[in-house]
């Protein structure tokens, strides 16, 4: 399978006179699970919803499931797509949102939804508005993946949960992706369970895609240099994503792996996930991409289990 | 510092029981996650799994915890565990079977467990008098690893099964 799920060229919106999203090429190959982080206002939803087929382009083209176009029939019935808050009706009944579900979309699970719900000791008869904030999203999340898609979109999906109610969520989601295969595309701001949930990162920061590429190879080619403060401007022409100064000691965010020299005086230390996205978020102008966002990553290989 | 990081937290739990107890059903083992350690996640698993080898919590023809069943109770992505059981495979460690499972195709503790006692006996003896010469505990860590280190420098690199701490120490000179 060597499709990408989402695939943009110069993708822009503007609403009014404002670009949410501008310039925005990339391209997330199927069988992974990718994480849309960036600060609040980088373009994530309008991406998001740009990808559904909620909104429609101010510029450039979105593509989903292989290069279809968002909104398609095709690509309704292949992507299930849960919105910020997990969004229901309130005064419906559990088993009123899967019959509405159930008739609103060409494939359902049935026996899926209604078995997940058991196992989850969510009452059919109760108001979804009545239920908790975890049992609200784990309703979203079933409906969602009972109509089988082959790629769950998720805007900000553990935002709202407490830490237990965040982790069951999550492994909800994960199952599906080991079960079905589904791939997987979620924007969060919550950085720090990112390492373990994703193996794609795109990082948007101020409308356009700053950062994109999986995440191992992210990490092995990014390192952190420590070594004498005096030293560190030595370096600037290897290329520095951040630098962190004290009067002695300077830490140094360089794009090099673990093959490249490291400078005498200087020792090199591998990067963490948390630390890589801060790092290129606090620099805004960092614009270089690590790999080209396009093509490299649609190579099968990569996907290949 | 090297020796023991990443292994000394790991096992399988307090509740696993060693080679002549009776086992349960499922895998031998289950794997926890320390996300303050700074040790990546496959790293992790792949330490878990040769600690229960070096204690004995697993052996050869033992199955692994079945990809789904670790994604299920930890919450992490599939291809980090499947990253995990292909490093212990490259290591010799586990061999998969189609349609089956990953699982254990050879053993860790070389050394019988009659010796290994000796050893120990006399580490302990080194351990005594190191504190006796006024060495604390990262002293000790720090004399040893460095001893070690020397050690395997002079017989020309061939380095025992190392990737843990190579891993680890990386760059660090």
């Amino acid at each position: 399978m060597s499709i990408n799920v989402i695939e943009t060229n110069g993708l822009g919106k503007r609403y009014g006179g404002t670009w949410a999203l501008r310039e925005c090429s990339l391209a997330i190959p199927a069988g992974h699970v990718a994480a849309l982080v960036g600060p609040n206002g980088a373009g994530k939803t309008t991406l998001l919803n740009l990808a559904v087929g909620l909104a429609s382009p101010s510029a450039g083209g979105v593509t989903v499931l292989g290069g279809r176009a968002p909104g398609s029939p095709a690509a309704l019935d292949g992507i299930a797509f849960v919105a910020q808050d997990a969004p229901l009706y309130k005064n419906l009944s559990v088993a009123d949102m899967i019959h509405l579900t159930r008739n609103l979309s060409r494939r359902f699970d049935q026996e899926y939804a209604e078995t997940r719900l058991g196992e989850l000791g969510i009452p059919l008869k109760r108001k979804s508005g009545r239920l908790s904030g975890g049992q609200q999203a784990q309703l979203a999340l079933t409906l969602a993946l009972a109509r089988r898609p082959r790629l769950l979109m998720l805007d900000e999906p553990v935002a709202m949960l407490d830490p237990v109610a965040r982790h069951d969520f999550m492994a909800i989601v994960l199952t599906a992706a080991v079960d079905d295969g589904v791939s997987v595309v979620l924007s969060s701001h919550v950085l720090t369970e990112l390492e373990r949930v994703a193996d794609y990162l795109i990082l948007l920061s101020r409308g356009r895609v700053q950062m994109a590429g999986e995440v191992d190879d992210l990490l092995a080619s990014h390192r952190v240099l420590t070594g004498p403060a005096l030293e560190a401007d030595r370096y600037a022409e290897r290329p520095v994503v951040h630098v962190r100064r004290a009067e002695a000691q300077a830490h140094l965010l360089v794009r090099a792996t673990a093959a490249d020299p490291v400078p005498p005086g200087f020792q090199a230390h591998p990067v963490g996930l948390e630390e890589l996205a801060l790092a290129y978020l606090r620099e805004p102008g960092a614009a270089a991409l690590p790999g080209p966002a396009r093509g490299r990553h649609a190579e099968p290989s990569e996907v290949a289990k | 510092m090297v020796i023991d990081k990443g292994h000394g937290s790991a096992g399988g739990g307090a509740g696993a029981s060693p080679v002549s107890g009776p086992r349960g059903p499922g895998a031998p083992i289950e794997f926890r996650l320390d996300a303050g350690s700074g040790v990546p996640t496959y790293l992790q698993l792949v330490h878990q799994v040769e600690h229960a080898l070096r204690l004995g919590y697993l052996k050869p023809g033992d199955q692994l915890p079945k990809v789904r069943d670790v994604v299920a109770s930890l919450a992490i992505n599939p291809n980090t565990v499947l990253k995990a059981y292909r490093d212990l495979e490259m290591k010799g460690l586990a061999a998969g079977r189609p349609g089956q499972g990953t699982f254990v195709q050879a053993t860790l503790s070389q050394v019988a467990l009659p010796e290994l006692t000796t050893l120990r006996r006399s580490l302990s003896g080194w351990l005594a008098a190191a504190d006796q010469a006024g060495l604390d505990e990262d002293g000790m860590v720090a004399l040893f690893t460095s001893a070690l280190r020397d050690f395997y420098e002079r017989r020309g690199g061939s380095r025992a099964r190392g990737g843990a701490a190579s891993g680890e120490t990386e760059g660090i000179a």
